[in-house]
């Protein structure tokens, strides 16, 4: 492209260093005003008793003092720990599951793995909403099931009755929604396990479950990992299920319905943005722990 | 299988198992047992909507529940589609997916084209920026955007919106589209180079004609993540006329009791919605897995 072919490479790499942070630019402008500029806006804001509107000022560290006794907030922390773990740890089993079932060749295979997208295309506030239809106590269809066909149960269950119940419903409905997109991950990890090395176990005497786990684990779990980062990391901000479901319950309150209420609801920008801090840092040890783990087991 | 296959295979019982055993027919059995119930789980709360849209009342509250419509009603979607409101929200969730979309994929393909294609320095740290970026939490400057909107006095009106979704649509625009660019042959690049094109000659003759499928997989990822999005919408738009759909959908539960709730009218509005979505994704469904599972599967 030069005129001259003896100006440098050395020439050409700085002018396509300057050419791609051009090109890297307007990115990092949206970045900076959506994303960077609220974030230290918010770090700064925790340390104020800002309330919209009203007067500010820097109160140090008295929000983080406040969260510390805040029953609301710990039940807030725990639930939003506690459906993390849930939905990961079933996500991560049953989309395995889903992933080696659509990886063996059936017929209508590819149909199978058509239909995997389909909860994923829907709204979420849309699954929340047909699956609180289907837990009605009265004329719900899994009390239809569980009471009058399969008598599971001698009476309706109030699935959203009790803490654990509604935890449990909840649960369902976002193992509905997403393990089909672990399952599409891992499925795209298992298509890069090379068939010859599973045969040769197979030839050497090894069973399916011993292949499995010497070799079709090991080997996924690149994409594992990352579909259980993903997941960690959507479940921990968990808002939309919870909130059609259950709106502004106090037992049922995520960490980001109570930053929600906090902020939208009672103008307390200072407290809220304590606790949207506490929230990143959760969500940063959860990303460090994922990292550290990787670095562990590839040593 | 024909009967020489059949002889050859028989008396000389080694250690390969004949292909049609009666162990192989169970495993097979078992097999597409697993795959009936792996689709009745992905598609039933699908049907039940469906089926609820199309029922008149008296059977959609009617227990025990009727698993087929014995009466077949096109009021829901006649209530539905005559709600101004409903047709707005749908209106409005267009315009911003619409826009989020365009412009993510317009500066995200720059931003992409720079991190897929160029070697410089500081690549891998704007690498982990996008990447945090991307995995960052939004309700933690959900108050900053609030105040950031107000002083702005863009605060309910959808422009809020646009702005504010690109903190998740860009950042996974330029996540996917730069797994797009890299698996593009380098050859075809350096072709356009020799032949007298500029570095944006080349992206927009050659990089953005080859990457049109990767960039429209991205564009249907990024409408579907748009069109869901709810914490945002809720909290940024206090004017019903600026509601979108997951807001709408959503009050017209809220707004009644839990024995009132006008399930067939929501269901209705529900299928609405989400048909188009889920035939657009099957239809794009080889092109939208590799996007999502970032460009590891073949499109």
């Amino acid at each position: 492209m030069s005129a001259q072919p003896s100006r440098s490479l050395a020439k050409l790499a700085t002018r396509q260093a300057r050419l791609a942070w051009l090109l890297m630019t307007p990115t990092m402008a949206v970045a900076a005003v959506v994303a960077l500029y609220p974030a230290v806006t918010t770090v700064y804001r925790s340390f104020t008793n800002d309330t919209f509107g009203g007067t500010s000022h820097w109160i140090g560290l008295d929000n983080y003092t406040t969260l510390l006794h805040d029953a609301a907030f710990r039940s807030a922390t725990w639930i939003t720990i506690e459906f993390t773990a849930l939905t990961v740890a079933v996500e991560a089993v049953l989309g395995m599951i889903l992933a080696l079932t659509l990886h063996t060749s059936f017929a209508g295979r590819g149909a199978m793995r058509a239909l995997l997208l389909v909860p994923f295309a829907i709204i979420n506030v849309i699954s929340a909403s047909i699956w609180k239809l289907m837990f009605n106590q009265s004329y719900g269809v899994f009390n239809d099931l569980l009471v009058g066909k399969l008598h599971l149960a001698s009476q309706p269950i109030d699935f959203f009755g009790t803490r654990t119940t509604a935890l449990l419903s909840v649960s369902a409905i976002d193992v509905w929604k997403t393990t089909p997109f672990v399952a599409l991950l891992l499925l795209a990890g298992l298509q890069t396990i090379p068939a010859d090395i599973l045969e040769a176990a197979q030839v050497d005497g090894a069973g399916p479950i011993r292949r499995f786990f010497s070799i079709t684990l090991p080997q996924l779990r690149p994409a594992l990992l990352v579909a259980l980062v993903f997941r960690t990391l959507d479940a921990l901000r968990v808002f939309d299920v919870f909130y059609v479901l259950f709106g502004a319950r106090a037992d049922t309150t995520t960490m980001s319905i109570y930053i929600e209420q906090n902020i939208v609801d009672f103008g307390k920008a200072g407290y809220g943005s304590a606790i949207s801090v506490v929230t990143m840092l959760l969500i940063a040890v959860f990303v460090a722990l994922y990292v550290g783990l990787n670095a562990r087991a590839n040593r | 299988m024909t009967d020489t296959l059949n002889r050859q295979a028989s008396p000389t019982t080694g250690p390969r198992r004949r292909r049609r055993s009666p162990a192989a027919r169970i495993r097979r059995l078992l097999l597409y047992l697993l795959v009936l119930m792996i689709a009745v789980f992905l598609l039933f709360p699908i049907y039940w909507a469906a089926k609820t849209a199309v029922s008149p009342d008296q059977e959609i509250y009617a227990t025990p529940a009727a698993y087929l419509p014995h009466q077949f009603t096109a009021q829901h979607f006649t209530n539905a589609l005559s709600d101004p409101r409903f047709l707005r929200s749908i209106v409005n969730s267009l315009i911003v997916g619409g826009c989020v979309t365009a412009i993510s994929v317009l500066l995200g393909a720059f931003a992409a084209y720079a991190l897929g294609r160029f070697e410089f320095r500081g690549r891998s740290l704007m690498r982990y920026v996008i990447l945090a970026m991307s995995i960052f939490p939004q309700i933690a400057i959900l108050g900053s955007l609030y105040k950031l909107l107000t002083a702005t006095h863009l605060y309910n009106t959808l422009p809020a919106l646009i702005g504010t979704y690109l903190i998740f649509i860009l950042p996974f625009t330029v996540w996917t589209l730069a797994s797009f660019f890299q698996q593009l042959p380098k050859e075809l690049e350096e072709a356009a180079y020799v032949d007298g094109a500029s570095a944006m000659q080349t992206f927009w003759r050659v990089m953005m004609p080859l990457a049109a499928p990767g960039i429209a997989a991205t564009a249907i990822l990024a409408v579907i993540a748009a069109w869901n999005e709810y914490l945002f919408a809720l909290s940024f738009e206090s004017d019903s006329s600026n509601w979108t759909v997951p807001v709408m959908i959503s009050n017209v539960g809220a707004q009644s009791s839990a024995y009132t709730i006008p399930w067939g009218d929501e269901m209705a509005a529900s299928l609405v919605v989400m048909v188009p979505v889920i035939a657009l994704v099957l239809l794009l469904q080889r092109r939208i897995v590799a996007g999502l599972t970032g460009g590891s599967v073949k499109g």
